[in-house]
């Protein structure tokens, strides 16, 4: 039975192919046959239209003098305006000097420690020992941002802060923390850390679960040390997915962190000089100045400038790691 | 196994032993303390500030905050938001996925161009925050908490390859023994991929659970106020623990500022620690699987 049910399926899509149709009929066609499929994917491709295309529409706004009693399609277009203005005030350099930096700082040290502690991890022994330290040091990434920052301020507090409980043990004064912009990248470094390395070292462990235990084992039989075999052995074998994770983000390099920033700094102006970023910044002038246009203006700068470097940076890692492109 | 492991290889061990329980007291120390802080009076930890353990152990924070409204709301608001957003994610993103792992649908790497463009290029804070107070009319009620963050091209992509890496000869036996595209989806796919889908689920769940920046920019009815941004705003307005305080009449009454914005920080992440072992087990799942696969 089943013999002419393929015969007879195979004959029907020799006849349909061979039938000539007109670019628009068959795309019609090819709708009413996977019909139930296109349907499923309908309310998603919709979603994307109105939240995600929709309001590229809206990048004309910082090409114009917007007024929000005029809306969109009333307020006068004044070309680049916005964006001369924007550079000429002289505050761009501090913001993107500030996302740039910070982010640096951020894929570096998260990288360095995540893969410390994948390799760390897989070279002590102790199944409870590993279980429960990594439950601990993946639990941070859980927490949002807001309640991240009242942790920090039970650390950074002048007044009966941990840092500060801890200085004053040795006589040394309170340090105004909230007040002294210098010490705040490292800070925020040291949160990232907190917060990411323990959850980024997963895909390192994986990584690592997969190299072959003979070549460990044959280096042993050379008498090499443990160090060596980290040195030799695992972290060449990782080389290949930290450039790629890092190449990765790279590409989002002018996109501050505004979840973390925002959250711990808030509206602190004293703390700006050293981790005001674009995005705050971009915000900041949104909701506090209503300067629609300047902030659209920024914004459109940091979509365009991320654009271009998110196609180089993907070329690029699809030529390290091709598996691994996402299609 | 080496049996016999020389001196520099097991202070290296040793080392590493050490760096790896340092650094997860370095993770564990800031929850800690903000619990043994929340668990003091007032007035000990004005005077001795933070602290490990809690000196003059007392509940008055948590006993203020459970009588007054405003926690109940929040814990409302943000599990409504939850349960009903990562449904609604779950349901749509699994459908679009779905449809783009079938290599029979010509279109299918048409649209998949359509949604990864997205996660190239957006049109910006300003736009989305016009187009959601402005022209859809958002602004303070419980839909713009889900709506505008409810589906992720990165989680879409995943349950894609996830779908994609499930053999066709079985989708392909059920259709020549006549069976149409719903009846695979639903009787043969789907219940192999729950634990996948489920990963993605929680992956949302997550995001819902920690979402705060929506409820900050579209929202200003106190009674709206999802639980992190709760927290947010009492780290910086006293409006809430005067609120909380209010009909305290004790002699010598000191309104419990910090201990309150810390009880109550606790009582937020109270679920996700609860809830961790679970949850940790299938985020690092998830995050494995999609690691391998790019």
């Amino acid at each position: 039975m089943s013999n002419t049910t393929v015969q007879q399926v195979a004959i029907k899509s020799e006849v349909e192919s061979r039938k000539k149709r007109g670019p628009f009929a068959s795309f019609i066609y090819e709708i009413v046959k996977n019909k139930f499929l296109y349907l499923l994917a309908l309310p998603g491709m919709l979603w994307f239209f109105v939240f995600a295309y929709l309001p590229m529409v809206g990048i004309i706004i910082a090409f114009q003098d917007f007024k929000a009693m005029k809306g969109i399609f009333g307020s006068e277009f004044v070309g680049l305006r916005n964006f001369q203005f924007f550079f000429r005030s002289g505050d761009w350099i501090q913001i993107v000097t500030n996302t740039l930096f910070l982010n640096t700082l951020f894929i570096i040290f998260n990288t360095a420690a995540a893969v410390f502690i994948a390799v760390m991890v897989t070279e002590v022994s102790g199944k409870w020992f590993k279980k429960v330290t990594q439950s601990v040091m993946i639990f941070p990434h859980f927490l949002s941002w807001t309640v991240v920052a009242m942790f920090v301020m039970a650390f950074v507090a002048t007044d009966g802060g941990f840092i500060n409980q801890f200085l004053s043990l040795f006589g040394i004064e309170s340090i105004q923390f909230l007040a002294s912009p210098q010490y705040w990248p490292f800070i925020l470094v040291l949160l990232k850390i907190w917060h990411g390395a323990g959850f980024g070292s997963i895909v390192y462990m994986a990584t690592i679960s997969g190299i072959n235990p003979e070549i460990y084992e044959s280096a042993s039989i050379d008498g090499a040390s443990r160090l060596q075999k980290i040195r030799f052995i695992t972290l060449p074998l990782l080389k290949p997915t930290v450039i790629l994770l890092t190449i990765l983000a790279v590409g989002g390099i002018f996109n501050g962190d505004f979840g973390m920033i925002y959250a711990i700094v808030g509206r602190n102006p004293l703390l700006y000089p050293t981790t005001d970023v674009i995005d705050t910044y971009l915000f900041r002038s949104m909701m506090d100045l209503g300067d629609m246009s300047m902030s659209a203006a920024i914004g459109f700068l940091q979509s365009l400038v991320g654009f271009i470097l998110v196609l180089t940076v993907n070329s690029i890692a699809k030529k390290v790691a091709p598996e691994s492109a996402i299609f | 196994m080496s049996i016999n492991e020389s001196l520099s290889d097991r202070i290296l061990k040793g080392f590493f032993y050490a760096a790896i329980l340092l650094f997860s007291i370095y993770c564990l120390i800031p929850f800690w303390s903000v619990v043994a802080s929340s668990l003091t009076s007032e007035a000990s930890l004005v005077k001795n500030g933070y602290m490990i353990w809690p000196i003059d152990f007392s509940l008055d924070a948590y006993k203020l905050i459970f009588r007054d409204s405003t926690i109940y709301k929040s814990y409302g608001v943000t599990t409504f938001v939850t349960v009903v957003g990562t449904a609604l994610s779950m349901i749509f993103t699994s459908a679009m996925s779905y449809t783009l792992s079938v290599k029979s649908v010509k279109y299918r790497n048409h649209m998949a161009f359509y949604i990864y463009f997205t996660m190239l290029f957006q049109g910006g804070l300003v736009a989305s925050y016009l187009l959601i107070s402005k022209y859809l009319d958002m602004k303070d009620t419980i839909w713009v908490l889900i709506v505008p963050g409810m589906l992720s091209a990165w989680n879409m992509f995943l349950l894609r390859n996830f779908f994609a890496s499930i053999d066709e000869s079985i989708a392909e036996s059920a259709k020549i023994d006549g069976a149409n595209d719903a009846y695979i989806l639903f009787k043969i796919i789907l219940p192999i991929s729950l634990p996948a889908i489920a990963t993605i689920g929680l992956f949302y769940a997550l995001g819902y659970w920690n979402k705060w920046f929506d409820a900050m920019l579209y929202i200003n009815n106190k009674d709206l106020f999802p639980l992190q941004y709760l927290i947010q705003r009492i780290m910086n307005n006293l409006d809430y623990i005067n609120q909380v305080s209010a009909d305290v009449t004790l002699p010598n009454f000191i309104p419990p500022a910090m201990t309150v914005r810390l009880a109550t920080t606790v009582v937020t992440i109270g679920p996700i620690v609860f809830l961790y072992p679970f949850l940790q087990k299938y985020f690092v799942k998830g995050l494995m699987v999609g690691a391998v696969k790019g």
